[in-house]
Protein backbone atom coordinates (compact mmCIF):
# COMPACT_ATOMS: atom_id res chain seq x y z
CA UNK A 1 0.00 0.00 0.00
CA UNK A 2 1.59 3.54 -0.87
CA UNK A 3 1.28 6.20 1.05
CA UNK A 4 -2.55 6.87 0.91
CA UNK A 5 -3.43 3.97 3.10
CA UNK A 6 -1.47 6.37 6.19
CA UNK A 7 -3.73 9.13 5.10
CA UNK A 8 -6.68 7.56 4.94
CA UNK A 9 -6.04 5.69 8.44
CA UNK A 10 -5.48 9.58 9.50
CA UNK A 11 -8.49 10.67 8.36
CA UNK A 12 -10.74 7.28 9.88
CA UNK A 13 -9.08 8.31 13.44
CA UNK A 14 -10.23 11.68 13.42
CA UNK A 15 -13.56 11.31 12.24
CA UNK A 16 -14.37 8.69 14.43
CA UNK A 17 -12.55 10.40 17.66
CA UNK A 18 -15.10 13.43 17.01
CA UNK A 19 -18.10 11.99 17.97
CA UNK A 20 -16.86 10.16 20.93
CA UNK A 21 -15.11 13.71 21.85
CA UNK A 22 -17.10 16.53 21.79
CA UNK A 23 -20.18 15.08 23.99
CA UNK A 24 -17.95 14.61 26.66
CA UNK A 25 -15.81 17.41 26.89
CA UNK A 26 -18.67 19.88 25.61
CA UNK A 27 -21.25 19.00 28.09
CA UNK A 28 -18.86 18.94 30.96
CA UNK A 29 -20.50 21.16 33.90
CA UNK A 30 -23.13 22.00 32.10
CA UNK A 31 -26.84 20.94 33.43
CA UNK A 32 -29.02 20.04 30.47
CA UNK A 33 -33.03 20.67 31.05
CA UNK A 34 -34.38 17.45 33.18
CA UNK A 35 -36.17 16.28 29.91
CA UNK A 36 -33.32 16.14 27.97
CA UNK A 37 -31.21 14.30 30.76
CA UNK A 38 -33.93 11.59 31.19
CA UNK A 39 -33.69 11.10 27.42
CA UNK A 40 -30.16 10.39 27.72
CA UNK A 41 -30.38 8.40 30.87
CA UNK A 42 -32.65 5.94 28.94
CA UNK A 43 -30.32 5.46 25.86
CA UNK A 44 -28.03 2.77 27.60
CA UNK A 45 -30.72 0.36 27.82
CA UNK A 46 -32.23 1.42 24.38
CA UNK A 47 -28.53 0.98 22.87
CA UNK A 48 -28.62 -2.42 24.20
CA UNK A 49 -31.51 -3.43 22.58
CA UNK A 50 -30.75 -1.94 19.30
CA UNK A 51 -27.56 -3.54 19.55
CA UNK A 52 -28.56 -7.27 20.47
CA UNK A 53 -31.47 -7.60 17.83
CA UNK A 54 -31.33 -8.62 15.42
CA UNK A 55 -27.10 -8.66 14.75
CA UNK A 56 -27.43 -11.56 17.60
CA UNK A 57 -29.06 -14.00 15.29
CA UNK A 58 -26.94 -13.43 12.48
CA UNK A 59 -23.09 -14.05 14.14
CA UNK A 60 -23.08 -16.62 11.71
CA UNK A 61 -24.46 -18.06 7.95
CA UNK A 62 -26.12 -21.06 9.76
CA UNK A 63 -28.68 -19.30 11.81
CA UNK A 64 -28.90 -21.77 14.56
CA UNK A 65 -25.48 -20.29 15.93
CA UNK A 66 -27.42 -17.01 16.68
CA UNK A 67 -30.71 -19.15 18.26
CA UNK A 68 -29.14 -21.40 20.21
CA UNK A 69 -26.43 -18.53 21.61
CA UNK A 70 -28.90 -16.31 22.09
CA UNK A 71 -31.07 -18.73 23.75
CA UNK A 72 -27.81 -19.87 26.10
CA UNK A 73 -27.47 -16.12 26.79
CA UNK A 74 -30.70 -14.85 27.84
CA UNK A 75 -31.05 -18.46 29.58
CA UNK A 76 -27.77 -18.01 31.57
CA UNK A 77 -27.94 -14.50 32.15
CA UNK A 78 -31.94 -15.11 34.10
CA UNK A 79 -30.41 -17.26 36.69
CA UNK A 80 -28.83 -13.84 37.68
CA UNK A 81 -25.21 -14.87 37.16
CA UNK A 82 -22.96 -12.16 36.15
CA UNK A 83 -21.58 -10.83 32.86
CA UNK A 84 -18.47 -13.12 32.40
CA UNK A 85 -20.48 -16.21 33.43
CA UNK A 86 -22.85 -15.35 30.77
CA UNK A 87 -20.10 -14.85 27.79
CA UNK A 88 -18.16 -17.69 28.74
CA UNK A 89 -21.20 -20.26 29.36
CA UNK A 90 -22.77 -19.03 26.02
CA UNK A 91 -19.75 -19.83 24.02
CA UNK A 92 -19.21 -23.12 25.72
CA UNK A 93 -22.35 -23.86 24.71
CA UNK A 94 -22.24 -23.00 21.21
CA UNK A 95 -18.76 -24.76 20.99
CA UNK A 96 -20.76 -27.63 22.13
CA UNK A 97 -22.98 -27.55 19.61
CA UNK A 98 -20.91 -27.17 16.57
CA UNK A 99 -18.57 -29.89 17.72
CA UNK A 100 -21.75 -32.38 17.53
CA UNK A 101 -23.08 -30.78 14.98
CA UNK B 1 -19.63 0.99 45.21
CA UNK B 2 -18.67 4.47 44.44
CA UNK B 3 -15.17 4.00 44.91
CA UNK B 4 -14.08 1.41 42.19
CA UNK B 5 -11.26 2.58 40.66
CA UNK B 6 -8.82 1.38 37.62
CA UNK B 7 -8.35 -2.55 38.80
CA UNK B 8 -12.11 -3.07 39.51
CA UNK B 9 -12.76 -1.59 35.47
CA UNK B 10 -9.77 -3.86 34.19
CA UNK B 11 -12.15 -6.51 36.01
CA UNK B 12 -15.48 -5.02 34.39
CA UNK B 13 -13.56 -5.22 30.83
CA UNK B 14 -12.21 -8.87 30.54
CA UNK B 15 -15.78 -9.44 29.02
CA UNK B 16 -15.09 -7.13 26.43
CA UNK B 17 -11.28 -8.15 25.72
CA UNK B 18 -12.70 -11.81 25.45
CA UNK B 19 -15.50 -10.64 22.93
CA UNK B 20 -12.52 -8.67 20.90
CA UNK B 21 -10.36 -11.12 20.87
CA UNK B 22 -12.01 -13.48 17.95
CA UNK B 23 -13.20 -9.97 16.30
CA UNK B 24 -9.45 -8.08 16.54
CA UNK B 25 -7.69 -11.92 15.24
CA UNK B 26 -10.00 -11.57 12.32
CA UNK B 27 -9.70 -8.27 11.61
CA UNK B 28 -5.50 -8.57 11.06
CA UNK B 29 -6.24 -11.60 8.53
CA UNK B 30 -7.87 -10.11 6.61
CA UNK B 31 -6.56 -6.89 6.52
CA UNK B 32 -3.24 -9.15 5.46
CA UNK B 33 -5.19 -10.42 2.88
CA UNK B 34 -6.41 -7.13 1.65
CA UNK B 35 -2.57 -5.87 1.05
CA UNK B 36 -2.22 -4.41 4.67
CA UNK B 37 1.21 -4.62 6.59
CA UNK B 38 1.66 -5.78 9.81
CA UNK B 39 2.18 -2.04 10.65
CA UNK B 40 -0.75 -0.73 8.39
CA UNK B 41 -3.02 -3.17 10.06
CA UNK B 42 -2.18 -2.57 13.59
CA UNK B 43 -1.65 1.04 12.93
CA UNK B 44 -5.05 1.32 12.10
CA UNK B 45 -6.16 -0.43 15.55
CA UNK B 46 -4.00 1.74 17.79
CA UNK B 47 -5.68 4.80 15.95
CA UNK B 48 -9.54 3.98 14.84
CA UNK B 49 -10.01 1.38 17.44
CA UNK B 50 -13.48 0.96 15.99
CA UNK B 51 -14.66 -2.72 15.19
CA UNK B 52 -17.43 -1.75 12.29
CA UNK B 53 -15.69 0.97 10.84
CA UNK B 54 -12.50 -0.70 10.12
CA UNK B 55 -13.82 -3.99 9.00
CA UNK B 56 -15.82 -1.66 6.04
CA UNK B 57 -12.76 0.06 5.54
CA UNK B 58 -11.33 -2.96 4.36
CA UNK B 59 -14.12 -4.06 2.06
CA UNK B 60 -13.60 -0.48 0.44
CA UNK B 61 -10.46 -0.61 -0.14
CA UNK B 62 -10.28 -3.82 -1.83
CA UNK B 63 -13.12 -2.26 -4.01
CA UNK B 64 -10.59 0.69 -4.68
CA UNK B 65 -12.71 3.21 -2.82
CA UNK B 66 -11.08 6.29 -2.86
CA UNK B 67 -9.77 7.68 0.64
CA UNK B 68 -11.91 10.11 1.16
CA UNK B 69 -15.34 8.06 0.78
CA UNK B 70 -13.53 5.72 3.26
CA UNK B 71 -13.00 8.30 5.56
CA UNK B 72 -16.64 9.92 5.37
CA UNK B 73 -18.41 6.25 5.47
CA UNK B 74 -16.38 5.94 8.42
CA UNK B 75 -17.77 8.99 9.97
CA UNK B 76 -20.91 8.01 9.36
CA UNK B 77 -21.04 4.57 10.72
CA UNK B 78 -19.35 6.13 13.88
CA UNK B 79 -22.00 9.20 14.64
CA UNK B 80 -23.78 7.21 16.68
CA UNK B 81 -21.42 8.11 19.22
CA UNK B 82 -22.39 11.06 19.58
CA UNK B 83 -25.85 9.56 21.24
CA UNK B 84 -23.81 7.44 23.44
CA UNK B 85 -21.32 9.88 24.76
CA UNK B 86 -24.07 12.48 25.20
CA UNK B 87 -25.30 9.95 27.60
CA UNK B 88 -22.08 8.64 28.94
CA UNK B 89 -21.44 12.26 30.32
CA UNK B 90 -24.32 12.14 32.52
CA UNK B 91 -23.34 8.92 33.88
CA UNK B 92 -19.70 9.86 34.43
CA UNK B 93 -17.81 12.14 37.16
CA UNK B 94 -17.23 15.36 36.84
CA UNK B 95 -13.89 15.65 35.89
CA UNK B 96 -11.24 18.29 33.93
CA UNK B 97 -11.82 18.25 30.07
CA UNK B 98 -7.99 16.81 29.07
CA UNK B 99 -8.63 13.24 30.92
CA UNK B 100 -12.57 13.35 29.48
CA UNK B 101 -11.09 14.08 26.06
CA UNK B 102 -8.36 11.26 26.94
CA UNK B 103 -11.00 8.66 27.47
CA UNK B 104 -13.40 9.37 25.15
CA UNK B 105 -10.80 7.83 22.34
CA UNK B 106 -11.95 4.32 24.05
CA UNK B 107 -15.35 4.71 23.77
CA UNK B 108 -17.07 1.92 21.59
CA UNK B 109 -20.04 0.34 21.33
CA UNK B 110 -19.11 -2.57 23.99
CA UNK B 111 -16.93 -0.33 26.94
CA UNK B 112 -20.07 2.66 26.61
CA UNK B 113 -22.37 -0.49 27.57
CA UNK B 114 -19.71 -1.39 30.60
CA UNK B 115 -20.00 2.27 31.50
CA UNK B 116 -23.48 3.23 31.10
CA UNK B 117 -25.39 -0.18 32.86
CA UNK B 118 -22.68 0.71 36.43
CA UNK B 119 -25.50 1.02 39.31
CA UNK B 120 -23.58 3.88 40.57
CA UNK B 121 -24.27 7.78 39.43
CA UNK B 122 -20.83 8.60 39.20
CA UNK B 123 -18.60 6.24 37.41
CA UNK B 124 -14.97 7.30 37.89
CA UNK B 125 -12.73 8.49 35.21
CA UNK B 126 -10.15 5.62 36.89
CA UNK B 127 -12.94 3.13 36.01
CA UNK B 128 -13.45 3.86 32.81
CA UNK B 129 -9.43 4.03 32.24
CA UNK B 130 -9.46 0.48 33.04
CA UNK B 131 -12.34 -0.77 31.50
CA UNK B 132 -10.61 1.19 28.61
CA UNK B 133 -7.46 0.11 28.47
CA UNK B 134 -7.82 -3.66 28.91
CA UNK B 135 -10.61 -3.21 25.52
CA UNK B 136 -7.86 -1.41 23.76
CA UNK B 137 -4.59 -3.65 24.52
CA UNK B 138 -7.22 -6.81 23.48
CA UNK B 139 -8.20 -4.83 20.23
CA UNK B 140 -4.68 -4.04 19.24
CA UNK B 141 -2.43 -6.91 20.36
CA UNK B 142 -4.98 -9.75 18.82
CA UNK B 143 -4.92 -7.31 15.06
CA UNK B 144 -1.70 -7.73 15.13
CA UNK B 145 -1.51 -11.39 15.89
CA UNK B 146 -4.01 -12.15 13.28
CA UNK B 147 -1.81 -10.64 10.87
CA UNK B 148 1.13 -12.45 12.13
CA UNK B 149 -0.14 -15.76 12.69
CA UNK B 150 -2.10 -15.16 9.37
CA UNK B 151 -4.29 -18.04 10.52
CA UNK B 152 -8.23 -17.82 11.96
CA UNK B 153 -9.43 -20.16 15.38
CA UNK B 154 -10.36 -23.59 14.31
CA UNK B 155 -14.08 -23.49 13.25
CA UNK B 156 -15.78 -24.54 15.86
CA UNK B 157 -13.99 -21.85 18.18
CA UNK B 158 -14.33 -18.95 15.86
CA UNK B 159 -18.42 -19.97 15.47
CA UNK B 160 -18.61 -20.53 19.16
CA UNK B 161 -16.92 -17.08 20.18
CA UNK B 162 -18.90 -15.13 17.82
CA UNK B 163 -21.08 -14.98 20.56
CA UNK B 164 -19.18 -13.09 22.95
CA UNK B 165 -20.07 -9.64 22.67
CA UNK B 166 -23.58 -10.16 22.15
CA UNK B 167 -23.74 -12.47 25.48
CA UNK B 168 -21.84 -9.50 26.66
CA UNK B 169 -24.93 -7.17 26.06
CA UNK B 170 -27.36 -9.32 27.17
CA UNK B 171 -25.67 -9.71 30.33
CA UNK B 172 -25.52 -6.46 31.15
CA UNK B 173 -28.96 -6.17 29.99
CA UNK B 174 -30.73 -8.54 32.04
CA UNK B 175 -30.04 -7.66 35.24
CA UNK B 176 -31.09 -4.20 34.79
CA UNK B 177 -34.59 -5.52 32.97
CA UNK B 178 -35.77 -8.44 36.12
CA UNK B 179 -38.58 -6.10 37.39
CA UNK B 180 -38.43 -3.28 35.77
CA UNK B 181 -40.46 -2.58 32.69
CA UNK B 182 -39.19 0.97 31.61
CA UNK B 183 -35.84 -0.74 30.90
CA UNK B 184 -37.29 -3.74 29.02
CA UNK B 185 -39.30 -1.43 27.25
CA UNK B 186 -36.75 0.41 26.39
CA UNK B 187 -34.83 -2.58 25.20
CA UNK B 188 -37.54 -3.91 23.39
CA UNK B 189 -38.92 -1.00 21.16
CA UNK B 190 -35.18 -0.10 20.14
CA UNK B 191 -34.87 -3.83 19.25
CA UNK B 192 -38.10 -4.02 16.75
CA UNK B 193 -37.63 -0.64 15.90
CA UNK B 194 -33.29 -1.86 14.24
CA UNK B 195 -35.08 -5.10 13.14
CA UNK B 196 -37.50 -2.97 11.15
CA UNK B 197 -34.82 -0.81 9.73
CA UNK B 198 -32.48 -4.22 9.14
CA UNK B 199 -35.27 -6.18 7.34
CA UNK B 200 -36.58 -3.55 5.35
CA UNK B 201 -33.20 -2.08 4.50
CA UNK B 202 -34.49 1.01 4.90
CA UNK B 203 -31.30 2.73 7.15
CA UNK B 204 -27.71 1.55 7.54
CA UNK B 205 -26.19 -0.31 10.37
CA UNK B 206 -24.90 2.94 12.03
CA UNK B 207 -27.92 4.90 11.43
CA UNK B 208 -29.94 2.41 12.26
CA UNK B 209 -28.74 1.88 15.31
CA UNK B 210 -28.93 5.54 16.10
CA UNK B 211 -32.44 6.37 15.60
CA UNK B 212 -34.11 3.47 16.96
CA UNK B 213 -32.34 4.33 20.37
CA UNK B 214 -32.88 8.00 20.17
CA UNK B 215 -37.06 7.18 19.26
CA UNK B 216 -37.15 4.33 21.93
CA UNK B 217 -35.65 6.79 24.32
CA UNK B 218 -37.98 9.56 23.67
CA UNK B 219 -41.20 7.40 23.23
CA UNK B 220 -40.43 5.94 26.52
CA UNK B 221 -39.39 9.43 28.01
CA UNK B 222 -42.73 11.10 26.95
CA UNK B 223 -44.90 8.04 28.16
CA UNK B 224 -43.38 7.85 31.78
CA UNK B 225 -43.52 12.03 31.96
CA UNK B 226 -46.96 11.66 30.84
CA UNK B 227 -47.91 9.08 33.45
CA UNK B 228 -46.35 11.50 35.74
CA UNK B 229 -44.02 8.41 37.21
CA UNK B 230 -40.33 7.68 36.24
Amino acid sequence: MGSWIWWTILGMAIVTYIPRAIPLTFLEGRELPPSIQNILRNIPFAVLGALIFPAIFFIQENIWFGVIGAAAAFGIALTGANVMVVVLGSITVLAVYSLFM
Amino acid sequence: MAQRGFSAGLKAGVSIAIGYFPVALTFGLLAKTTGLSLLEATAMSIFVFAGAAQYISLSLITAGVAPAVIILNTFIVNIRHFLMTASLNEKMQPDARWKKALYAFGITDESFSVLAIQKEDNVRTSFAAGVIMISYGSWVVFTALGHLIGANLPAFLQAAMSIALYAMFVGLLVPSMRGNRKVLSLAAIAAVLNSFFFFTELLSTGWAILVSTLASAVIIELISSKGGRS
